[in-house]
């Protein structure tokens, strides 16, 4: 079973990444742009095969080890 | 002074760590390196140290994969135990990564990385990292990471302040870190964590003494109790 996990930082942390592609997007002319954020996509090839039990793997690996709880949210996307 | 200090792949402050720790302690005790596989402590260790570095290349996030290496469970249980633990820069980004500190480092707010000398402030002389230095006292210590901005949320830093455990502050904040925290200390005062080098600045050929205090508040703690 294939398995995304979208990381993102939680809302109110400051994203210096996100900030400067922003401003570099602004600079290239691209307008209207109201937030930029930075994340990752982590994409896992699980052996289990029910939806139930890969998504409660993944969730624990999420919060052992996969995101930093402190500062990032994550959503595990089955695929 | 029984001191070990943690190698992972990727270490690169480990000897600088363990000649410090060698300069004030006893000179038929050596510090033992320790490398992260190892599952179990030697006996009897006074502090362990985690160095700075890149630990896996800084994979996923700073600190992260080593603070999962099989010692770190004896480092977590060590510290626990009322044991003390250093983390400089790399190390520190392990501590927090390990939960044996509140908090995480993210991206210098200037997204570069910084190497430099710098001044810090003590903000505690209560601990038994930061004895031999005087309250409020501006200290030269340098920076080199990409990683050393201090986060956490307003209830953690309330805590940190209230509690009095913000060892040291940036006096011209180099990375954005909250408050202008450098260094931190756990619950107990037994764990801290910074991003400086105290390692670097203990011999007038490195360019200044300021670290060296540090080294000796530890033995100071240690053998005056």
């Amino acid at each position: 079973m294939k398995v995304r996990v979208h990381i993102t930082l939680k809302p109110g942390v400051l994203d210096p990444q996100g900030a400067a592609v922003r401003r570099s997007l602004d600079s290239l002319g691209f307008d209207g742009i109201e937030k930029v954020r930075q994340g990752k996509l982590i994409e896992l090839d699980l052996k289990e095969t029910d939806v139930l039990k890969a998504t409660a793997q993944v969730e624990k690996m999420c919060e052992k080890l996969l995101a930093n709880t402190v500062i990032e949210n994550y959503l595990v996307e089955i695929l | 002074m029984r001191a070990a200090v943690i190698q992972f792949p990727g270490s690169n402050c480990d000897r600088d760590m363990a000649v410090a720790l060698d300069k004030v302690s006893d000179n038929n005790k050596q510090t033992q390196m320790i490398w992260h596989k190892e599952s179990g402590l030697p006996h009897g260790l006074d502090i362990i140290a985690i160095p700075g570095g890149f630990s896996f290349g800084d994979y996923l996030r700073c600190g992260a994969i080593a603070a999962r290496s099989p010692i770190m469970n004896a480092v977590v249980d060590f510290a626990k135990k009322g044991g003390y633990v250093l983390g400089v820069c790399n190390g520190f980004q392990v501590l927090t990564e390990s939960g044996l500190l509140p908090g995480a480092l993210m991206r210098n707010s200037d997204l570069k990385f910084i190497c430099k000398n710098i001044k810090l402030r003590v903000e505690t002389t209560s601990s038994y990292f930061t004895s031999a230095y005087t309250n409020g006292e501006i200290i030269n210590v340098p920076i080199a990471h990409h990683d050393g901005n201090y986060n956490a949320d307003q209830k953690t830093l309330d805590i940190l302040n209230n509690d009095d455990r913000i060892a040291f502050r940036y006096i011209n904040n180099p990375n954005g870190s909250m408050d202008d925290i450098a260094g931190i200390l756990s619950e107990n005062r037994r764990v801290l964590g910074m991003m400086p080098h105290p390692e670097r600045l203990n011999d007038p050929l490195l360019g200044g003494i300021d670290g060296n205090r540090l080294f000796e508040s530890i033995t100071t703690s240690l053998f005056s109790a």
